[in-house]
């Protein structure tokens, strides 16, 4: 009792400042139209992200099982029927199951995490807030838009409820195999309802990055030109260009496929034997599929990384309390990254058949992609250069976040080049490089994000104590995990196996699967402790009793603790500078509120 | 019993862990929030510079301890540009690699908050801004460069006199077919596909090129002699995986696809050279293909000329394992006639 009135007793200095700011503009809403169908953006953003953490404690549990199978492939666990039930007969998880946890995990954190749960979140949350607007362009399609995406969660919740268990081709969902039900259990009813909720998922990204990409463009508060946006907003703008522009033609993709599925049309399928009996289909291309899913499938690692990179940039820029170095030129490479995104795709498939004369240009525009990352790097680096760095949990993420992008960068420079990626495609050697530089990474800024804007979200801190010991068995965990497989990968091991025992160039590395399934198992229950801080925060978490507490000048900062729907309770405020006058001039901060001074010039 | 221990122990780990760091958040107020900060700041500024020295020991050791599980000399001729480029892409991403990490963690420790320390105000610098934009894009241009020649070389077309086999993947195995004496294949159908007829190929035996191939469970190939892989799928799409070669290449149902090189050393030799006596060269399914796909194993054997002919010596034709009531001395009626019409199709 006496440690709660401590942990409170400062809230009340400021309460009586910002009272009288509390207008009648909150409407009286009831619970559903406030916490369930709810049309302001901060609480979509809530509902994203909370969404997105129950997925990422599925997908990332799922991981955990399969990583038993590959560190312990002859051990039981009993305990493992009495989930999985007949998956996981006496306690060791068959093949089939092992191939769908594997599919389901990547789907899981790409599409629903990673994509939902990052930039769903942090796009509503932030882009009106930081562009100074009342809500989002259409707050009803914004609605619609977590509505979309929790419809797709239930059907790809259901399809790990069916009989025939949910789709297990990999998350690419390569056909012929997706697309023929006698080639595996998996491609029965699993893929119709993994398409389903794809499609789903589809419609919602387009309603959020529409409605995204126009209240950036019109809504912004006055004074609030391009130039002096943050760049969370900016890497929010290309994200949702990448998804609007890209996810259709996912779509079209996945259509062709239903069809081939039902409709008896050969669009991916050709000289067929399967199941005892040749069919008919002729004339399709299988590696068709592979060109509409990697035209999105590519920008789609883009559409992850991007809105990690914006808030790292920010983060970093207040925690150092320097401006970010090289604002225009951060915009710049995010501008260069979004066209190469769309110009990469075929090196997926170097060693498909592709034409080697075609594969050669996507080796040159993939390996240019690591110019603008580089810029980024760079300028991050000269960030914190020179600062004076506070280091909170959210400037722990980012600094880790700059760390895995570059380690995790520099393989894709090997993995580009196709002479290099006819020896490494597929192997766990790419499992390394993606989950370090788009896995890890985009969690980390995920992180950063979450630890930094969530006072701004329940008025509360979270515990700082075990921010930090999340941030450091995280870091040094990832790379415990992923560090190794490198070598796994140049020794050519191959990704999606069940088991290794039975290869003579393969099982060698017996040893290091146990130790990384181990460190997997610890991470994942740190992530476990994460989890609880958020929930436990929300509700009992030190009170915020600044307006801002990072001292930070965007526009967020300037609303009230417990803003209601509209944001502000008067004027939206107007803009006059950029973002990032930190240490300008002998002055800690200089809100973009603040006119400037007669004698003072624009960054 | 020991599961549901290990839960409660992990509970219990969790339940300290959550009330000190309670108890160190009333500790903070109680100190004053400055106060707090500057501790914390200290303790996560050691921490950033100790995983960095740490981070970098550990990078040594684990590739220490790890570098002799990987493959070692590349067993084709043409991996031999695969593992030099490895090398040089190597140098050049492992000093970024170094620099970066040590400028990001050495800048954060170096830079931490201290009382009087003043943030340098340092919003851009178009001089340093071009520099490592050029910097980074004449070292990719050598990458660029070195990668297109070798990707070149390794998918130009096979010499001339390169053997030929034929590999079909199949749920989940591998199908291997030789052309025999004519060095021809002959046609193939996926509707003439009959496994009860020993035909799992879909073999066109009205086709005179398909009487004398012949099919083996295992692939053989002669040491010093390129040879080119013709490679389908029968069913979904595989990938055959040529780890030791350092080569791979998919296998699309209704797209042939083709991959040639050539092995520098024999099955036995490799065996000497690596000190394994099981050593064998596997063909790995590198696309997931179903729930066998990590079964899904081929085994090559390179061996020399003398070895490979006396293995050719023995192997059936599939034409005669298919048709097993034909009489032994219709094959050899049935080339002659094949020969002229081989001929006559070649002509035409």
């Amino acid at each position: 009792m006496s440690n709660e009135a401590t942990l409170h007793s400062q809230q009340e200095v400021m309460h009586g400042a910002g009272a009288h700011d509390h207008h009648d503009h909150e409407h009286h809403d009831s619970f559903i139209s406030k916490y369930v169908f709810s049309m302001d953006h901060k609480m979509i953003a809530k509902q994203f992200l909370i969404t997105g953490i129950i997925w990422a404690i599925i997908g990332a549990f799922f991981s955990v099982l399969f990583r038993l199978q590959l560190g312990y492939p002859d051990a039981t666990f009993p305990w493992l029927e009495s989930i999985l039930g007949h998956w996981a007969k006496g306690g060791r998880i068959t093949p089939e199951a092992y191939y769908a946890l594997v599919t389901m995990h990547g789907t899981i954190l790409v599409f629903f995490v990673l994509t939902a749960g990052l930039s769903g979140t942090f796009s509503n949350l932030l882009i009106p807030l930081q562009v100074g607007a009342r809500d989002m362009a259409s707050p009803f399609m914004n609605c619609l838009s977590y509505w979309f995406f929790f419809l797709a969660s239930l059907v790809m919740m259901a399809s790990l409820f069916v009989q025939t268990g949910p789709a297990s081709g990999g998350w690419t969902m390569y056909p012929p195999l997706s697309a023929l039900g006698d080639a595996s259990i998996g491609s029965k009813i699993g893929v119709d309802l993994w398409l389903t909720s794809m499609a789903l998922f589809v419609v919602s990204q387009l309603l959020g990055g529409l409605n995204y990409i126009s209240t950036i463009l019109n809504m912004r508060t006055k004074g609030m030109s391009m130039t002096k946006m943050p760049l969370t907003i900016w890497s929010f703008f290309f994200t949702a260009v990448l998804g609007v522009l890209s996810f259709p033609v996912l779509l079209s993709g996945f259509i062709l496929l239903l069809m081939d599925r039902h409709a008896g049309t050969s669009f991916y399928l050709s000289d067929i034997f399967i199941a005892g009996k040749a069919l008919a289909n002729e004339g399709g291309s299988a590696i068709l599929y592979q060109h509409l899913f990697w035209f999105l499938g590519h920008p789609e690692v883009y559409i992850i990384i991007l809105p990690a990179m914006g808030m790292v940039s920010e983060v970093l820029a207040i925690s150092s309390r320097k401006p970010i170095f090289g604002y225009l030129a951060m915009i710049g490479s995010l501008f260069a990254i979004c066209i190469l995104a769309f110009l990469v795709w075929a090196h997926h498939m170097f060693v498909t058949g592709l034409n080697p004369f075609l594969g050669a240009f996507f080796v040159l525009l993939t390996l240019l992609i690591a110019v603008p990352s580089a810029i980024k790097v760079f300028n991050w680096i000269t960030t914190i250069w020179k600062g004076n760095i506070r280091f909170t949990p959210a400037s722990l993420f980012s600094i880790g976040f700059v760390s895995t992008f570059i380690s995790g960068g520099l393989t894709g420079i090997w993995l580009g080049n196709s002479s290099i990626d006819i020896h490494l495609h597929d192997t766990y050697f790419v499992i390394a490089h993606f989950h370090i530089v788009m896995g890890v990474s985009a969690f980390f800024g995920m992180f950063a994000g979450i630890y930094h804007w969530f006072p701004k979200m329940y008025g509360r801190f979270m515990n700082n104590t075990l921010g930090y010991i999340h941030f450091w068995v995280t870091l040094v965990g990832a790379y415990l995990i992923f560090w190794p497989m490198h070598y796994e990968g140049m020794a050519g091991m191959p990704r999606r196996y069940f088991d290794y025992s039975t290869w003579t160039s393969f099982n060698q590395f017996e040893g290091l699967n146990q130790f990384i399934s181990f460190v997997v198992i610890i991470v994942f229950a740190t992530q476990l402790l994460f989890v609880f801080n958020f929930f436990y925060s929300i509700f009992k978490g030190r009170k915020m009793t600044t307006l801002n507490p990072w001292k930070a000048t965007s526009l967020e900062w300037t609303t009230p603790i417990h803003a209601g729907h509209g944001n502000w309770p008067g004027e939206i405020p107007e803009v006059h500078r950029w973002a990032y006058d930190y240490s300008k001039d002998g002055r800690d901060f200089i809100p973009q509120t603040e006119p400037l001074g007669p004698n003072e010039s624009a960054h | 019993m020991s599961g549901f221990l290990a839960v409660l122990v992990v509970v219990l780990i969790f339940i300290v862990i959550f009330q000190i760091a309670k108890a160190s958040e009333y500790v903070s107020i109680l100190k004053g929030e400055k106060k707090a900060r500057e501790q914390s700041n200290r303790i996560n500024g050691f921490l950033l510079i100790a995983f960095l020295v740490l981070g970098l020991i550990g990078v040594y050791y684990c590739n220490d301890l790890l570098k002799g599980k990987i493959l070692g000399e590349s067993a084709s001729v043409q991996g031999e540009g695969v593992d030099t480029l490895i090398y040089v892409t190597l140098a050049i991403t492992g000093v970024v690699f170094v620099i970066t990490q040590i400028a990001l963690f050495a800048f954060a420790f170096k830079y931490q908050e201290k009382e009087g320390q003043k943030a340098f105000y340092f919003p851009h610098n178009n001089k340093l801004e071009v520099i490592w934009t050029v910097i980074p894009a004449i070292a990719l241009t050598v990458l660029v460069a070195f990668g297109l020649k070798h990707w070149f070389q390794l998918t130009s077309d096979a010499p001339a006199d390169a053997a030929v086999v034929e590999v079909t993947g199949k749920q989940f195995n591998w199908l291997i077919r030789y052309p025999g004496k004519d060095g021809q294949l002959g046609r193939k159908a996926n509707n003439l596909i009959d496994p009860a007829a020993s035909n799992e190929i879909g073999v066109d035996w009205n086709d005179p090129l398909s009487k004398d191939d012949f099919q083996a469970t295992e692939v053989h190939l002669v040491v010093g002699k390129p040879v080119k892989f013709v490679i389908g799928s029968r069913d979904v799409i595989h990938d055959v995986g040529l780890p030791q070669f350092r080569l791979k290449m998919d296998a699309v149902p209704g797209i042939p696809t083709t991959l040639w090189f050539t092995p520098k050393f024999t099955t036995k030799q490799m065996k000497e050279k690596t000190g394994n006596p099981d050593f064998t060269y596997e063909i790995s399914c590198d696309q997931m293909c179903g729930a066998g796909h990590y079964s899904m194993r081929g085994v090559i054997v390179v061996e020399t000329q003398e070895e490979y002919d006396a293995w050719v010596a023995k192997q059936p034709t599939q034409y005669s394992l298919a048709h097993p009531d034909a009489a032994p001395a219709a094959p050899a009626a049935d080339a002659k006639a094949d020969s002229t019409k081989t001929v006559a199709a070649n002509i035409k």
